[in-house]
């Protein structure tokens, strides 16, 4: 016979206000079975839990209950504790009477009522709790970084560092993300490009990373300790192994002006391009859309040489190859950092501002752009429309933030700063040039920041100007800006030169398509969700897939860097073990009485169920316990009936029912 | 100068709450940004700027937003209430603060635009349409400017056909039943 | 031959005549026909809807309820008009409103049950633009065009009532529309892009605040001319007055001269349809539009010009 102890819990008074805890533990000490029956202020406190033990010690308890919170925040406390004293860890049944009662319930008798046959219930289930003994899963001593930006870059770092192969994939032609698109960095002003570029080296130089660039992650399969990733290999048309470096196709290629993506716009590149000189690694990629060599092969079956050949005439080691196809490989790894970074609100939406109508607004990326030394303008601050040096340029903050009507109600965090950092940095090009900053806030909570945006006012003449610009229109040369300044309380009109939108930050373009093929969740704006806001902001609910950077949400430099260290040494946690210990609350499939019928592969969601073949040659469904997450679809679905959810039998919910439906007659066991 | 007394809900004001009864719109979201104020062809003529109106409202200073010429000056354009970025339908608020004014019978701070009104409602009220020459003679009667309007503007359409001397009627017994019915609600 | 009710608003038999007439003759050319509601009554404008809620939808919904006894469109030119019947269709779906409406009119209701029309829902209201936008119609436009507008620099002047609010009258495009562009161009005319498409006018302040719509007449007539137009055509009869009838308060009060002709959309479909000035009534006008249109650098002009040239003489 069992013998089950029954713990309620006040929770202080989150349950004990709208729930009677001590009545509810009385009636249930009536139940058959239940020796022991107690309420407690705070069962996840150490005299809880030390509760808990004794109380299993003195009455030779087998089975426990603790009726308290959900279960996803304390039943690996009760666990641990119940297995301290001695018990299997799985003899424990949480009965949640907090987020499905005291909290929903404002009357006290409906209250306790309810709780009283939510613990029944459990206590009811625990007669048919099995012991469970959790697997332990072989571990592949390697990790997937995707994502070559800081992040992706300072994660294979530190996991490399401690002697742990890394393979780094990155679907632009080169690794170094935003960061190497950015001029100078707030609030230190440092160069971007020298703090980013020895990284970027390391990186390349680094015995333990393998770096592909121009690839990308096609698919992925397993689960922690145990992944198989399809790396897509685009080709580049060159060949890796003979390119120098040397650049000389670069200066050949008769077609120079396709749109530069690192320039975002602002400038060109040929058909044969690196993105920017100091790319790691520094070989070329062709343009396949657009040049004209690989298009005539393309579109003229019969052809045999190319319609344009200048770039392999010229390249001084062969190393142009127009018949390079795409290649997949797969890698096994062990544990995956997910750092695929964030794109840009497109500010064209906002007819007002007159984006993509008037070429003198532009956003603060392409600003960044032309403040770069090596940018389309050669660092030269110059309007799209004529080239001439602005006399005044115009900041409009919380473009595509803060902004309900265009679905992006949240700040974006770093354009305050990045703003600041670009009136500051227009003062340096040029001391003649006004900047005017249109803000709502100025949001500036980091290390050295509020000194910073003071300094961008009190040192280098930015005009803030507290209010939303409502429109912006050309008049004859220059542009005027609607606005008003709400500390005076009088409408504003700027005459702007050039006007520069702090564009807000949003999940990757494909954000969503990376989740999906990873199985891990996302939110209604396709930022990446973390396993605990608080407290576990680079694990993903999935485990053996970390996060770090930009995919989870708007963040700065050394937040990224951070999270990304912190990522690493999750991963190295992981991987630092021969063996990991897997769910034990998982299905099971009774083979010798499987038919074969598969119903249960057609419903798994998480794709758990192989077939194998038994010893007699039968076919039978075998479940993968390293993807079971124990959600019972299987065990529903089965027709045969066969397959167990462990810690749920069937057994087990039917005696809750029986209890719930007030018939008492209980099996004895 | 503004006094919070203890126990007085701003949250929750008289005015916030009516203006949401009657319209649905939620001043209370308004966060303060301007972009009605700087978008606004009027706003430069005005006591109080679109915004210290929400702001107004917010604080429960019925007086304040009903006396100011604001109100009365907004030409419901409907450029605020289209770029609010949270979504307020500013445009809307303004109508709504001007039948409550009416309503209350404040007296407004554009005189002559409401006497417009006014005058163009009593055409429609006994005619069914508009009689642009009553109109005219009424409000120059009534802001003591006999003469506005009349040579550069009155004449010049006069002479070209395009006022009416004789008015038009319409409507008959249903514009009677409405503007009763119009008169119950004033 | 598509037949619309309709509804020319107070302005369209007095002070928007030329717009009542360039639109029958307009009309007459791409074959469709203008019944004018019986016993119309004023739409409320901005008097009714600034003052008193209930005014602003019954005044309104009389008229389409006169419009559904029949069940054909309505046909709407003035903006102000189109714009009031459409926000009385949508807030009337509230049925508390809708009912006390319905009380109010209820002969009118009796009437509606007879033929079986429900008016809020089923009477389709079009503005001008609207009614020009068709594909057919557009069609239709091209080869009724006689004499392109060749070397006429137009810009668009939309104002507020023909795309806001949104939701309601769901223009093509809220800050760059581009339905009356697309119609000028059509005619021939060299369309400028230009920043105050939608700014406001003024509207009703004409009357009482005199001095701001002078301000923003100002504004709008000024950058017409920086941007290089030779003219502003509008589908407004609010707007047209403001611009046409002020120009001389403007100088007087500014000292700045515009003499830009302000045209109705329908004034410069008739004259590309071959019409004369006379006939479309443009020497009603109040800032000169005859002029512009016997201009030397008009070739295709020349022989229309000829023929106004002639009776205007009379």
């Amino acid at each position: 016979m069992t013998r089950i102890g029954v713990f309620v819990c006040h929770c202080g008074s989150n349950i004990a206000r709208t729930v009677d805890v001590k009545r509810v533990a009385e009636a249930v000490g009536q139940m058959p079975n239940v020796i022991f029956s107690t309420d407690y202020m705070f069962m996840c406190s150490e005299p809880g839990q030390k509760l808990i033990q004794d109380a299993i010690r003195e009455h030779n308890l087998d089975r426990v209950v603790v009726a308290a919170c959900s279960p996803t925040m304390h039943f690996k406390t009760f666990s641990g504790a119940i297995q301290r004293a001695g018990l299997n860890p799985y003899l424990i049944e949480m009965a949640n009477i907090r987020e499905h009662c005291s909290w929903v319930h404002p009357d006290k008798a409906i209250g306790t009522e309810k709780a009283t046959d939510i613990v029944e219930m459990a206590a009811a289930k625990t007669r048919w709790l099995e012991p469970l003994f959790p697997r332990a899963i072989g571990v592949t001593r390697r990790a997937l970084v995707i994502g070559g930006g800081i992040a992706g870059i300072q994660a294979a770092l530190d996991i490399a560092n401690a002697d742990v192969e890394v393979v780094l994939v990155e679907r632009s032609p080169s690794i170094g993300g935003r960061m190497a698109q950015l001029d100078k960095t707030f609030p230190t002003l440092d160069c971007s490009g020298c703090i980013l570029t020895p990284r970027m080296t390391e990186v390349a130089q680094h015995p333990n990373i393998t770096l592909h660039t121009w690839a990308e992650v096609e698919a992925v399969r397993g689960f922690v300790g145990n992944f198989e990733v399809d790396v897509l290999h685009k080709p580049r048309y060159v060949d890796a192994a003979k390119c120098t470096g040397c650049g000389e196709c670069l200066t050949r290629c008769p077609w120079k002006n396709f749109p530069s993506e690192f320039d975002e716009g602002m400038g060109t590149r040929p058909a044969i391009y690196r993105p920017f000189p100091q790319a790691v690694p520094n070989i070329p990629v062709i343009d396949a859309d657009n040049c004209v060599a690989l298009k005539s092969l393309r579109e003229e079956p019969g052809r045999t040489k190319p319609k344009c050949g200048a770039c392999s005439k010229f390249c001084p080691r062969q190393a142009i190859d127009l018949n390079q196809q795409p290649t997949i490989t797969t890698e096994k790894i062990g544990a995956i950092v997910l750092a695929n970074g964030f794109s840009l609100f497109d500010p064209t939406v906002y007819g007002e501002y007159g984006y993509g109508r008037y070429p003198d607004v532009i956003t603060s990326i392409q600003m960044e752009r032309l403040m770069n030394a090596a940018g389309p303008t050669g660092g030269e601050i110059r309007r799209p429309s004529d080239g001439k040096h602005p006399r005044s340029v115009v900041f409009l903050a919380c473009i595509g933030s803060r902004d309900d009507r265009v679905g992006r109600p949240y700040c974006s965090k770093i354009c305050c700063m990045y703003t600041a950092k670009h009136a500051i940095m227009l003062k340096e090009h040029d001391p003649h040039v006004q900047s005017f900053v249109f803000y709502m806030d100025v949001r500036a909570g980091g290390k050295g920041y509020e000194e910073f945006t003071r300094r961008a006012q009190e040192e280098y003449g930015a005009c803030y100007v507290r209010g939303r610009v409502s429109k912006v229109y050309p008049e004859r040369d220059h542009l005027v800006v609607m606005g008003e300044d709400t500390l005076m309380g009088m409408p504003v009109q700027v005459e702007a030169d050039l006007v520069v939108l702090a564009t807000g930050v949003q999940p990757q373009t494909d954000a969503d398509r990376m989740a999906r093929k990873l199985g891990i969740s996302y939110d209604g704006y396709g930022f990446i969700n973390e396993s605990h806001p608080k407290l576990n902001p680079v694990e993903s609910n999935t485990a053996g897939i970390l996060l770090a950077g930009m995919t989870v949400g708007p963040k700065d430099i050394p937040e990224s860097v951070s999270q990304a260290s912190a990522a690493a040494a999750k991963v190295l946690g992981l991987l630092s073990q021969p063996t990991l210990l897997g769910e034990a609350m998982v299905s099971w499939v009774s083979q010798e009485r499987c038919t074969g019928c598969f119903t249960c592969e057609a419903v798994c969601p998480f794709n758990a169920i192989d077939k194998v073949a038994l010893r007699d040659g039968r076919q039978a469904a075998q479940i993968n316990e390293g993807l079971c997450k124990g959600c019972g679809l299987c065990a529903s679905a089965c027709p045969g009936k066969v397959i167990t959810s462990r810690g749920f039998s069937d057994q087990a919910l039917l005696e809750q029912m029986i209890v719930l439906f007030r018939e008492r007659e209980l099996v004895s066991r | 100068m503004v006094t919070f007394k203890a126990d007085q809900p701003i949250a929750g004001n008289a005015l916030l709450s009516r203006i949401r009864d009657r319209s649905g719109v939620r001043v209370h979201d308004c966060y303060q940004c301007g972009k009605c104020s700087a978008g606004c062809p009027v706003a430069q003529f005005m006591d109080l700027m679109p915004r210290q109106i929400m702001r107004a409202i917010q604080l429960g200073q019925t007086d304040l937003v009903l006396r100011s010429s604001t109100i009365w000056l907004c030409a419901s354009c409907h450029t605020c209430s289209v770029r609010c970025p949270m979504e307020i339908d500013v445009a809307r608020v303004m109508d709504c603060l001007r039948h409550i004014a009416r309503a209350e019978r404040i007296p407004p701070a554009e005189k002559n635009i409401v006497l417009s009104h006014e005058l163009f409602l009593e055409s429609v009220k006994r005619l069914g349409r508009l009689y642009e020459v009553g109109l005219v003679a009424g409000l120059n009667l009534g802001t003591l400017k006999p003469f506005a309007n009349v040579s550069d503007v009155g004449l010049p359409l006069f002479v070209r056909g395009k006022l009416n001397l004789l008015p038009t009627r319409a409507g008959g017994v249903d514009l009677k039943r409405i503007f009763a019915e119009k008169k119950r609600d004033r | 031959m598509q037949t619309y009710s309709y509804y020319p608003g107070c302005s369209l038999h007095g002070t928007a005549k030329e717009y009542d007439r360039s639109l029958n003759l307009v009309a007459g050319k791409l074959g469709f026909e203008l019944r004018e509601i019986a016993d119309w009554n004023c739409c409320g404008a901005t008097a009714a809807h600034s003052t008193n809620e209930l005014l602003g939808l019954a005044l309104p919904a009389r008229n389409l309820m006169l419009a559904a006894t029949d069940g054909r469109p309505v046909l709407a030119p003035c903006a102000m008009c189109y714009n009031r019947m459409k926000v009385a269709q949508h807030e009337l779906q509230d049925s508390s409103k809708r009912q006390v409406v319905e009380r109010l009119l209820g002969r009118s209701e009796k009437l509606i049950s007879e033929k079986k029309v429900s008016w809020s829902e089923q009477v389709s209201v079009v503005s001008l633009l609207q009614a020009l936008a068709g594909d057919g119609i557009q069609a239709a436009i091209k080869e009724a065009v006689l004499k392109p507008l060749k070397g006429l620099k137009v810009v668009c002047y939309y104002g507020c009532l023909l795309v806001r609010p949104p939701e309601i009258i769901q223009p093509d495009n809220l800050e760059n529309p581009q339905t009356m562009d697309r119609l000028v161009a059509l005619l021939g005319a060299e369309v400028l892009d230009w920043p105050f498409k939608t700014e406001c006018c003024g509207g009703s302040l004409a009357l009482a605040r005199t001095d701001i719509v002078l301000a923003l007449g100002r504004r709008l007539l000024g950058m017409a001319r920086d941007v290089g137009a030779d003219c502003i055509v509008t589908a407004c009869p609010m707007c047209h007055s403001n611009l046409d009838t002020r120009q001389g308060q403007i100088k007087a009060k500014f000292g700045e001269s515009f003499d830009m002709p302000i045209f109705y959309v329908t004034e410069l479909m008739g004259l590309a349809f071959g019409f004369t000035p006379k006939e479309l009534l443009l020497d009603k006008h109040l800032t000169d539009a005859i002029k512009i249109v016997k201009r030397d650098d008009c070739p295709e002009r020349s022989e229309g010009s000829r023929v106004t040239h002639h009776e205007n003489k009379d």
